[in-house]
């Protein structure tokens, strides 16, 4: 294991399906996701970790998936936004995000609900506040945030057990 | 791939590996020499690579190691494995209760997503002037453990240090952890940082800690980033309070004293003089919030 390479092989459950695939060291998890899997849903933006549009869960955490290279992922378990959505674990998030107008381009929506996703799961009781402190990580160009804000909110009260 | 020239985001080809301890990144280290980076939580390293500001031909993946991360408070220590994660810092009750100067700084580090791959040693052995952690090493005395091929030595922070992205770190050395002496009262420490939008890189930061009693304060350390190539103490400003209560008057001949500790270069963010400004700012908040009640 310790014989440098610049190829690798490497073994990832990918939204619960089992790939390997032999990737170069150098590419990253996002481009190794959407380019070798054809799993398009997460975006590349910045590719330098600052717009949040790579967002992924990584063993069950978020990270940028432009920050993280391919080969660190083998053995690991990657959900992608077509995972989340698929398995209906943000079924409440997406229908608020419809009914609030959180999604106009939806270039950093996925992103923003891998972010949102790990609020509502870790801390239903945050307040706006918080919401806000916690996708600062997600850029969005059209909507101004206030209705993701919103739709988080939303979710949120509706996790906490309370009224939406 | 075909990319215009000054504007690559991918990185140049290198070759990796993931040895399962330590003996085998000192091997390649000797081996492969300047040629080699070590790779951490990656989250300096792959925007560094993507940007083509580095190319080295090997990446050293030390995430395989056993031993290297976790939170260990031994009698007045608490070490801290180098690749223990931000987010872990952030969760972890020893480190709220006796490093509370870290519980302060982790969440201004970044975004959460990047603090869940982050690492402390990662932020100590890179050294980038915006950073927080270093700063912090800086006020609390930490200790620096490096680890070599002939054994392991420690580092007082403030000596490791050196300059702009230098530190103390050999050729052939691990950064493998972090010790911090536990606060105990009388002593509180205080972080600040001003950032453009919250994540952002710091324009200027301040890790504090001093001893307080009665609202007067002695043995403050000032230690600015965002100010200068690396952790800059300001040792005229903490002498000018050295059993001084905080008093306006106390805080304002503290703030002027900065211009003898701080010459700020300037940035995208602001000039020079801006930053200096904006560490008089930070330095008054800190002080009243360093001897507020409940601190």
């Amino acid at each position: 294991m310790s014989a440098p390479e610049a190829t690798r092989e490497i073994t990832v459950t990918v939204n619960g399906e089992r790939v390997t695939r032999r990737v170069e060291a150098r590419q990253h998890l996002i481009d190794f996701l959407r380019l070798e899997l054809e799993l398009t849903g997460s975006h590349v933006g910045c590719e330098h970790g600052v717009c949040g549009a790579c967002t992924v869960r990584v063993d069950g955490t978020m990270v940028r998936g432009c920050l993280m290279l391919a080969v660190q992922a083998d053995g690991a378990r990657v959900d992608t936004i077509e995972g989340l959505s698929d398995s209906g674990e943000i079924a409440d998030l997406q229908q608020a995000f419809v009914e609030r107008n959180a999604a106009q381009c939806g270039f950093c929506t996925p992103g923003m609900l891998v972010a949102a996703a790990d609020l509502v799961a870790r801390n239903p009781r945050a307040s706006r506040e918080e919401i806000r402190e916690h996708i600062s990580g997600n850029y969005c160009r059209c909507t101004g945030y206030h209705a993701i804000v919103d739709a988080i909110e939303t979710v949120c009260r509706g996790r906490a057990g309370g009224k939406p | 791939m075909r990319t215009a020239p000054g504007r690559d985001l991918k990185p140049s080809p290198f070759a990796y590996a993931k040895p399962s301890d330590l003996d085998g990144v000192f091997d390649l280290l000797e081996r492969h020499g300047d040629g080699a980076k070590l790779l951490a939580g990656g989250q300096s390293l792959v925007p560094t690579l993507a940007l083509r500001r580095s190319a080295p031909s090997l990446l050293i993946d030390l995430n395989g190691i056993g031993g290297l991360s976790g939170i260990a408070v031994i009698g007045d220590i608490v070490r801290i494995g180098a690749m223990t994660r931000y987010a872990a810092l952030e969760r972890a009750p020893e480190i709220a209760r006796h490093v509370p100067l870290l519980a302060q700084a982790v969440p201004h580090i970044a975004h959460a997503a990047i603090r869940n791959r982050g690492t402390i040693g990662g932020s100590l052995a890179f050294a980038d002037p915006a950073a927080e952690l270093p700063a912090c090493a800086v006020a609390l005395d930490a200790r620096l453990v490096l680890a070599g091929r002939r054994g392991e030595r420690k580092v007082a922070a403030g000596d490791f240090f050196k300059g702009l992205y230098e530190t103390d770190l050999r050729q052939g050395e691990v950064l493998v952890a972090v010790e911090f002496p536990a606060q105990k009262a009388p002593y509180r420490s205080r972080f600040a940082e001003l950032a453009r939008r919250h994540g952002d890189y710091a324009m200027v930061g301040l890790a504090a800690r001093g001893r307080v009693e009665g609202g007067r304060v002695g043995d403050l350390r000032l230690v600015f980033f965002g100010a200068g190539p690396k952790p800059a103490e300001a040792r005229a400003a903490a002498s000018r309070l050295e059993g001084q209560d905080v008093t306006d008057p106390a805080i304002a001949r503290a703030v002027a004293a900065l211009a003898e500790d701080l010459d700020p270069p300037g940035d995208l963010n602001a000039s020079g003089k801006t930053k200096l400004h904006l560490a008089g700012v930070l330095l008054g908040r800190t002080l009243r919030g360093l001897v507020a009640e409940g601190s």
